[in-house]
């Protein structure tokens, strides 16, 4: 009979719960009386991490926020099926109009409020990369560069998911999507590495810039409440897996995301005024291949002729890694 | 108090005196002078308890407006031409939602050929977008109508566009009598949105709606655009009592003998020519037709003042059977002819009514009193083709051959 090592995390970043800890000390979603704005009954896919992601980071927001929060929400997965008339999975006031406007819309609602006086509301506008990276793009830059007091949080799944995975500019090289097929003599999204929407943040020099994954729920948490501790312009960019658009196992969404970090793939950052102030450090260092296997949509970098675009992630996680010093120790 | 005022600025001190909460400023000519004097405004105290948002793009413009007015503020804006066309998604989108927006569109045509004169091509591009569109004939109208549109939006929940002809009116200087302060508050209830992002009464707003409810969603729409007639009709009529002035209304009947607006005036007869228009070119009839009137010749007057909701059964009335219509059109339904005429068409289907569609003025070409005059009795001699375009110049611009292109290979 073989035995399993579990380690005993109920502290750290790593303990998702961390019910044996004081009250205070506890996750938001370890709270049996969570706020639950994103409540049972939409109609999200199995192992959607945007569905989770979104929870958290509202649930955060809310309670950040004593219950005051204003949601402004673009088109995308997340509206669709939360928002099939006439239910709705949202508990806080949430209003979605458009794709491409979400950042102007929630620009709006801090006007207005702050017009009548009501500057204890918070704004917080969500959508995915296509409606920030891609279509909203000019609306997000317009509202960062206002300064509005809104927090912006994009759930990025590198593609339109929607609409049956189509690449978006977030859609990192080499990936497979229904307009990058895996065919031809450069097999998927044939050109860039995913439009870098935190590094567009940060040139705007906004006050507060981070990014998160639904494989840390107390780093997500944190930079929720540092995000919502603070008045201006924020921008949140989690990275959420899509079992549907990555060809990956819905139990895999968790794991994926955690070797996008270890791996060097995906940077955990905090930045503010333009300056990075808070990078963590990885971990374990997972090989890219812990991150790019286990997805149907890299599955043409294990057959011949992949090795060079196989290659070029290494030297992104490599580039990353160096760049962001992502084997130092916290600062 | 009279004064002597740019249109613009007529407009933008009556906007700023309908106390709104939030403005947006995108530039697009000709409108630009409106938002630059709210600017103003909004720094020196005018323009009090107002956020005035300096958007990148119409788009976001209609956008904020619309985050705006969900959160239970008056949400504000202007716009013209490629403008409106740019924020169409979202024009549409406040209509859908409700919103009681109100826009000034400074009426102006829609390239290519890139124009920024005046014509109605962009304001009937938004004719079935779910907006109020209301006309204005002079600058009193443009000011006045704001204060019309607002209360009229806000009771209907629907949004309101008040079109002025871009440089005609906007840059226009012209004697007015504004609205004062105090009137327009006394006049205008303050905004009580029907639902609004609340957190004490939080709600969802802009769900999806499937095949089994969009088509009753858009049939209560329908049936609200029908209740909006009789309201801006009320708001029109209590205007007149308080401010003891015309403006807005759905048609606008005219004096027989001294072309001057006139409510009381009767219908036209059957054997009357009727002209009818939207705009500006109200003013230039009232010249043009005058001579004709003392001539004799027997031809009324008649304005459009809602283009949307389309006054179907009010232009029936005034036009009393008239026999010959002559339809001033400032924007092209192309291949078919004017699209006013094609409204005036629907409304007087079935009758005797003959109708001339004259497409004038397109671009910012001048409306000549010469031509209107002309046009009119070519009209009742019968020597008038059912389209026309007004002074078009035959001949007088190259045209490629048809067929004797040449394409290299």
């Amino acid at each position: 009979m073989s035995t399993v090592h579990i380690p005993f995390l109920q502290t750290g970043s790593l303990a998702v719960g961390g019910r044996l800890l004081e009250d205070d000390d506890r996750s938001v979603q370890s709270h049996a009386d969570r706020p639950s704005s994103l409540t049972k009954g939409h109609r999200a896919c199995q192992g959607c991490a945007e569905a989770l992601a979104a929870r958290w980071v509202m649930d955060t927001a809310v309670e950040a926020a004593g219950g005051k929060l204003v949601v402004a929400n673009a088109t995308g997965c997340l509206e669709v099926f939360s928002t099939l008339y006439p239910e709705s999975a949202w508990k806080p006031p949430w209003i979605h109009s458009l794709f491409a406007n979400a950042a102007a819309v929630a620009t709006g609602i801090a006007a207005a409020l702050h017009a009548q006086g009501r500057d204890d509301v918070r704004v917080l506008a969500q959508g995915g990369d296509g409606g920030t990276v891609d279509i909203g793009l000019a609306a997000v830059s317009g509202m960062f560069e206002r300064n509005d007091d809104v927090l912006y949080v994009c759930y990025d799944n590198q593609g339109y998911m929607n609409t049956g995975v189509q690449r978006s500019s977030a859609t990192p090289a080499s990936a497979r999507t229904a307009t990058t097929p895996a065919v031809g003599h450069q097999p998927g999204a044939p050109v860039g590495q995913g439009k870098s929407m935190p590094k567009i943040a940060m040139a705007h020099e906004i006050p507060y810039v981070a990014t998160a994954t639904a494989a840390d729920l107390r780093d997500l948490e944190h930079k929720v409440r540092t995000a919502m501790s603070i008045h201006g312009a924020r921008y949140l960019h989690v990275l959420v897996p899509c079992p549907v658009g990555w060809g990956s196992a819905a139990s895999e969404s968790i794991s994926l995301s955690r070797a996008a970090v270890q791996s060097g793939i995906f940077p955990v950052i905090e930045a503010r005024a333009g300056e990075l102030t808070d990078v963590q450090p990885i971990r374990e260092l997972a090989d890219v291949e812990d991150y790019l296997r286990p997805q149907a949509r890299f599955a043409h970098l294990f057959k011949p002729g992949g090795e060079v675009a196989l290659e070029r992630w290494r030297e992104l996680a490599r580039a990353n890694i160096r760049r962001y010093h992502l084997m130092g120790e916290r600062s | 108090m009279r004064e002597v005022l740019e249109g613009s600025m007529a407009v933008a001190r009556t906007v700023a005196r309908c106390r709104p909460g939030v403005v947006c400023a995108y530039p697009i000519s000709p409108q630009t002078h409106i938002v630059e004097a709210l600017s103003v405004m909004a720094r020196t105290g005018e323009l009090a308890d107002c956020e005035y948002v300096n958007v990148e793009s119409e788009f976001s413009a209609m956008s904020v407006s619309i985050g705006a007015s969900a959160a239970g503020s008056r949400a504000y804006t202007a716009t013209a031409s490629q403008g409106l066309l740019y924020m169409a998604e979202a024009v549409y989108n406040a209509a859908g939602m409700g919103l009681p927006i109100v826009m000034t569109v400074a009426n102006r045509a829609i390239g290519a050929p890139i124009n920024i004169w005046n014509d109605h091509s962009d304001a009937m591009a938004m004719r079935d977008s779910g907006w109020l569109q209301l006309f204005a004939a002079d600058n009193q109208e443009a000011a006045d109508l704001h204060v019309i549109a607002f209360a009229a939006a806000e009771e209907l929940g629907m949004p309101a566009m008040v079109c002025m002809d871009g440089f005609v009116l906007t840059h226009a200087s012209d004697v007015v009598e504004l609205a004062t302060a105090e009137q327009i508050d006394a006049f205008l209830p303050p905004y009580r949105p029907t639902q609004a992002l609340d957190i004490d009464h939080p709600t969802t707003i802009g769900t999806m709606a499937g095949p089994e409810s969009f088509t009753e969603t858009k049939y209560l729409q329908h049936l609200r655009f029908l209740d909006a007639a009789e309201v801006i009709e009320a708001w029109s009529d209590r205007f007149r009592q308080e401010f003891g002035r015309e403006a807005g209304g759905l048609v606008a009947r005219y004096h027989p003998d001294t072309l001057d607006r006139d409510r009381e005036a009767p219908p036209a007869d059957p054997e009357d020519l009727t002209v009818v228009a939207m705009g500006s070119v109200i003013g230039t009839l009232q010249a043009a037709l005058a001579p004709l009137r003392a001539d004799g010749v027997p031809v009324r007057l008649v304005g459009i003042s809602a283009f949307r909701p389309f006054p179907e059964r009010a232009l029936r009335a005034a036009l009393g059977g008239s026999r010959h219509v002559v339809v001033i059109d400032r924007a092209l339904e192309l291949g078919s002819g004017g699209v006013l005429t094609g409204c005036v068409g629907r409304a007087l289907a079935g009758t005797r009514s003959r109708i001339h569609s004259v497409v004038a003025g397109l671009g910012g070409r001048p409306i000549l009193e010469a031509s209107l005059r002309d046009a009119v009795m070519r009209a009742r001699a019968g020597g008038m083709r059912s389209l026309e375009f007004l002074d078009l110049k035959q001949g007088g611009v190259p045209v490629p051959r048809v067929g004797a292109t040449e394409v290299a290979r």
